[in-house]
């Protein structure tokens, strides 16, 4: 197969002779796997690390493939490659996750040998999607792009998956360790629910450092992410991440793999034993041989550099016109395209929710015609966001309306980004082998009964999510409204919880009531928003309302006067 | 059960003493770690070479003191799953400057070789009946890495990844 560059002024790395060597090793690894696997030689419980550290579940119906996007950054080539994917070994379609990752639900354990080399060409992989080591490293869909944006996280982005792929030692940790990383202190990235976030900023010198949180996490025991550091200077960034990474490799629980997150290590251990642990650690570690070369920042950050922006002027009064002209594009311009730093451009979510749909999946078909359309109007790059939509990070506004029509006629023009129709929700019962309840009909249910545009738009800023279990792949607690799936002697029930926000100041929601059987749970989330409507303030989000009135006139309206 | 240095086949002097077994006054022997600390003393004398065996649970930072004993540290995998082993090895080498031969036992997968061997692991006491061709082939899988590790002092810090020799 011929090998495709990603066009010159995508924002992605790119590849080189050593990076491609790597991959192709690692599919003759895992080849070698398979059929070690198939012959006996490996036991299927020394297969199945192997086979999670290439992204490989066995799900309810069929084993699900979970391919890397690192920080969710796509060349247009790549996203053709993975349509082609799709079509051939899957079902003609894809889904996009929360961690900015692109699974198909469909594979064949025998085929995945062959997806890999397929991937490997298109420079792309399936290392550390899942298993008990470093995955996927995520961040600010806007990177690059969004006017508040004091560092490119990017760069320290990919820097992290170069540090972390097959990690010597940080391979077989206790449990899953997830990184995010922003670059601006309106926090897109949500970094305090990771294993370690951290926030890329400069001092008065301009010289770039990170505030460092660890032992954020959901799932049964949510918690915030503590800050550890207020300062980790460039230079020491991989030093102070082994130092953490040791102290949890060490000290990590591995006994009960629900207390087995570095979360419990940070707030249950204690955080100043935690912090103290990892400072002696990084006293150690600190030197010439794990300091981060400037060097390697720079050759890094040339794969990032701005695409070269045309001087336009800050309006188009092309992209004024045709919203006064038509009303549905005026709409999707409102809720789908923001701002951009430079003058004249804009960055556009292309919403993967459609009313009724399945949130984040998306066909090949459509995922060919992304690609075409970033090749035109984005510099050849797509974005795959944690709230499971994409981004066209660049776009002129001068063809945003041009852009908007080839969307719509294709069924991407959904025009609810950020509105409550836009809801995470996880695979759930329909596919997942942990889940206890069913989340895609309960988040579609919701989405038609808040369909009305004009409704939805009064409503404005309010989060969804769902998830289908306790592990919170959906996020629930940092919905402002959560919704989880449980299983009561066999029936499937959802519990609401209010509050949650994923922001730097953010919260985990807190149960309202009882779990209500399905339809009584879509009816309380609408009798919410509508006490919600009636209670509001001028100007006030959801989540303002909430903190003013409290939960009580929720709990009230929910379940009677207590 | 087979020993493998540098990918191959190698001939074992040591012999594990168990913990309520005499120690031969002849011989390389390793002892476990809480043993040791019990005899440390009577063992002053023995002219002969000592290894020490530790647990999973076990840091490098237990027997730091004592390194200089050694010309052996096992360093035990329970489970192939249970990492802590890769950070014990790494300590020894990096922190404690420790130039003996680290060994690791227990379970451990081919899948790991290289693992092991960046950590600082010189031998891998591999499990009985296991494919050893499979191990040698692990040996050499990787030309690339990404990260600095133990064993590559030598090339320059220009690039977050590097290339180790081929042979290993």
């Amino acid at each position: 197969m011929t090998y495709l560059a990603p066009k010159r002024h995508a924002g992605v790395y790119r590849y080189d002779d050593y990076d491609r060597q790597f991959l192709n090793e690692r599919v003759a690894e895992y080849r070698g796997q398979v059929a070690r696997r198939l012959n006996g030689d490996l036991t299927e419980d020394e297969f199945k690390p192997l086979r999670l550290m290439n992204g490989l579940y066995l799900q309810l119906h069929a084993y699900m493939l979970r391919i890397a996007i690192p920080y969710g950054a796509l060349a247009t080539h790549q996203l053709r490659g993975l349509a082609r994917i799709g079509r051939r070994w899957d079902k003609g379609y894809g889904h996009f996750t929360t961690r900015q990752n692109l699974q198909f639900n469909w594979i064949r354990l025998e085929d995945t040998p062959e997806i890999m080399a397929e991937l490997a060409a298109i420079d792309m992989h399936a290392i550390q999607t899942s298993g008990n080591c470093i995955r996927n490293v995520t961040t600010d869909q806007f990177a690059g792009a969004a006017p508040d944006e004091v560092v490119d996280p990017r760069v320290y982005a990919e820097i992290l998956r170069q540090w972390s792929t097959i990690h010597p030692e940080f391979t077989y940790l206790p449990r899953k360790f997830k990184i995010a990383i922003t670059g601006s202190a309106n926090d897109r990235a949500a970094i305090r629910v990771h294993d370690v976030g951290l926030l890329a900023k400069r001092n008065a010198e301009g010289e770039i450092g990170f505030a460092v949180y660890a032992g954020g996490g959901l799932g049964r025991t949510p918690y915030l992410g503590a800050k550890i550091s207020d300062w980790v200077g460039e230079q020491d960034l991989i030093a102070y991440l082994e130092a953490i990474l040791r102290v949890y490799n060490q000290f990590g629980r591995r006994d009960n793999m629900y207390k087995a997150r570095i979360k419990i290590l940070v707030h249950q251990g204690g955080k100043q034993t935690f912090i103290d642990n990892v400072e002696a650690e990084f006293a150690r570690i600190r030197g010439p041989k794990y300091r981060l070369d400037p060097a390697i920042v720079e050759t890094i950050e040339r794969n990032f550099a701005p695409p070269p922006f045309e001087e336009l002027l800050a309006h188009s009064a092309t992209f004024d016109r045709a919203r006064r002209e038509d009303a549905a594009f005026a709409v999707w311009a409102r809720n789908n395209v923001r701002d951009h730093r430079a003058p004249g451009y804009a960055s556009v979510t292309i919403s993967l929710k459609p009313i009724g749909g399945v949130t984040g999946d998306i066909t090949s078909d459509q995922m060919d015609l992304v690609a075409d359309l970033a090749d035109r109007h984005s510099f050849g790059e797509v974005r795959v966001t944690h709230e499971q939509n994409l981004v066209l990070a660049h776009v002129r506004q001068d063809d945003l309306y041009d852009l908007w029509k080839a969307l719509d006629a294709a069924g991407l023009g959904t025009p609810n980004a950020g509105l409550i129709t836009d809801l995470i929700t996880c695979p759930g019962l329909d596919y997942c082998s942990l889940a206890n309840a069913r989340s895609i009909p309960i988040g579609q249910e919701i989405q038609k009964r808040f369909a009305d545009q004009q409704r939805q738009q009064e409503i404005g800023d309010l989060k969804i999510k769902m998830s289908g279990c306790i592990n919170a792949c959906g996020h629930h607690h940092l919905g402002a409204i959560g919704i989880l799936g449980v299983d009561k002697k066999g029936e499937e029930f959802y519990q609401i919880t209010l509050g949650g926000n994923a922001e730097l100041d953010g919260a985990i929601g807190d149960i309202v009531g009882a779990a209500l059987p399905p339809d009584e749970a879509v009816d309380a989330v609408e009798s919410i928003v509508d006490l919600y409507l009636e209670r509001r303030q001028p100007g006030e989000r959801f989540l303002d309302t909430l903190a003013r009135i409290g939960m009580g006139p929720f709990k009230e309206k929910l379940y009677g006067a207590a | 059960m087979a020993l493998l240095k540098e990918g191959r086949p190698a001939e074992d002097v040591w012999t594990h003493v168990a913990d309520d077994a005499p120690v031969p006054a002849n011989g390389a022997v390793i002892l476990g770690l809480a043993r040791w600390v019990k005899e440390r003393d009577a063992l002053a004398g023995r002219n002969a070479p000592l290894g020490v065996r530790l647990g999973s649970a076990d840091r490098a930072d237990s027997v730091a003191a004592d390194l200089g004993r050694f010309a052996l540290v096992a360093v035990e995998f329970p489970k192939f799953r249970d990492g802590r082993g890769f950070s014990t090895a790494r300590n020894l080498r990096e922190h404690h400057g420790y130039t003996g031969e680290i060994r690791a036992v227990g379970h451990v997968l081919p899948d790991q070789y290289q693992m092991l061997r960046r950590c600082g692991f010189d031998s891998v006491a591999v499990p009985d009946g296991a494919d050893l061709a499979v191990w040698t082939a692990a040996h050499t899988r990787y030309t690339v890495a990404y990260q600095g590790a133990v064993g590559d002092e030598a090339e320059p810090l220009s690039l977050l990844r590097r290339r180790f020799a081929k042979a290993g």
